[in-house]
């Protein structure tokens, strides 16, 4: 128990801060709900607080510490996006933590830079754009589909990719956002096959929408449900579900009047 | 069937994947490699004749194993590398298709692509899962023996 006696000065509450600010930070941006209450627990354990519990969903985080100062706290979690640089910097702070590298309070300087820090921990939005449309018209081949709507995919894929990230901004909601894109996707696709330019409705339309794919959500949904995080694994399996929905149903939309 | 095309796109796509969900710099190649296995397990066992869905079983478990070892190699966590290895494996096409025949009134063949389409997210589900257990089982006897 030396570990109690080096961190005297920094009390159970700010404790409790440092865990949830290192569990929001990996929940916000795409990590598994075991990382996040492992990471929290662990935190715990490497301040000397060996019995703490936690209780995750994809929406909020309770974290208490048990003992005669019992504590708990909640953290609303509102936005969520996937950045798995984050996540991979948050490891690395909980694991030098409790190897005795790092002291709390450079981990919670550390955790504030990452949290505050949008734009340098992500790549910047153009190069996701460009990304997103070479992937579309790889993709395009993978689907055994003719070289010659390569070009049709990756402009009809970077476009719907760039639309999506610019309207993401002003509309908050994701599903609205998604099926907007799904159907703008729909009808570029279209318009290409009409006017000559690409030939494979179907084989473009599926390349376009595959940056939207969500993938991501749907792998965490089942392995949260696997590993007992039932609360959390169903929610998840509902938002990628949504994600699903509105792809389907922005394509149907613009199939329907074709 | 053009397999160098195939094995470059699905390299490519993967860490184009990578990129989008913002993995470090340094694991973007190792993104496209699980990715390019992966495609590449599964591209071999349907032309051998095998299923849809025992093929995506196979291909999943083996992303998932060599995510397994890069995260460990690397120290990074295991997402990092399983979730863009899958992407090449998600079934955007059937259920495409099944959406098609939803807006076209044919709901019986839709019902059909789509129980297709769930089954290959669930054998996904279970590749990844299944390794991970073992992987979990290794970990426990490892630390038993010690």
């Amino acid at each position: 128990m030396t570990a109690i006696g080096h961190h005297d000065n920094i009390g159970r509450c700010d404790i409790s801060q440092l865990c949830l600010l290192a569990g929001k930070i990996i929940l916000q941006n795409g990590g598994e709900t075991y990382r996040v209450e492992d990471t929290m627990v662990r935190i715990a354990a490497a301040c000397g607080i060996s019995q703490s519990q936690s209780f995750v969903t994809p929406t909020g985080i309770i974290f208490a510490i048990e003992g005669t100062a019992h504590t708990t706290r909640l953290m609303r979690i509102s936005q969520r996006s996937t950045n798995l640089l984050k996540v991979t910097l948050v490891n690395d702070i909980s694991r030098q933590m409790s190897r005795g590298e790092v002291t709390p309070e450079e981990a919670y300087s550390l955790l504030q830079r990452i949290d505050s820090g949008a734009s340098g921990y992500s790549y910047p939005n153009w190069l996701k754009v460009v990304t997103a449309a070479i992937a579309s018209g790889c993709f395009l081949i993978m689907f055994q589909g003719a070289w010659s709507d390569f070009w049709p995919v990756v402009a009809s894929g970077g476009i719907g990719y760039l639309f999506f990230v610019t309207l993401h901004r002003v509309v908050p909601i994701t599903f609205f956002a998604e099926l907007l894109t799904a159907v703008l996707i729909g009808l570029l696709s279209v318009l290409s096959v009409h006017i000559g330019f690409g030939t494979d409705l179907d084989k473009i339309i599926i390349s376009s929408v595959m940056p939207l794919v969500p993938g991501l959500h749907l792998t965490n949904a089942v392995r949260d449900l696997m590993a007992g995080h039932l609360v959390s694994g169903l929610s998840k399996g509902a938002e990628a579900f949504l994600t699903a929905f509105a792809i389907g149903a922005g394509i149907a939309a613009v199939l329907s009047f074709y | 069937m053009d397999m160098p095309a195939q094995l470059v796109t699905s390299f490519i796509a993967s860490a184009a994947f990578g990129l989008i969900f913002n993995v470090p710099r340094t694991a973007l190649p190792q993104c496209g490699a699980v990715g390019m296995l992966g495609w590449l397990v599964y591209m071999m066992a349907t032309e051998l004749g095998m299923d849809e869905i025992p093929a995506t079983l196979i291909a999943a478990f083996l992303v998932s194993v060599v995510s397994q070892l890069f995260s460990k190699l690397y120290k990074m966590p295991m997402i990092v590398f399983s979730v863009s290895g899958i992407i090449p494996l998600v079934p955007g096409g059937i259920a495409y298709d099944a959406m098609r025949n939803v807006v076209e009134n044919q709901y019986d063949a839709a019902v059909q692509l789509s129980a297709k389409a769930f089954m290959i997210s669930g054998a996904i589900a279970i590749g990844l899962v299944f390794s991970e257990v073992i992987g979990q089982m290794i970990k426990k006897s490892e630390r038993r023996r010690q």
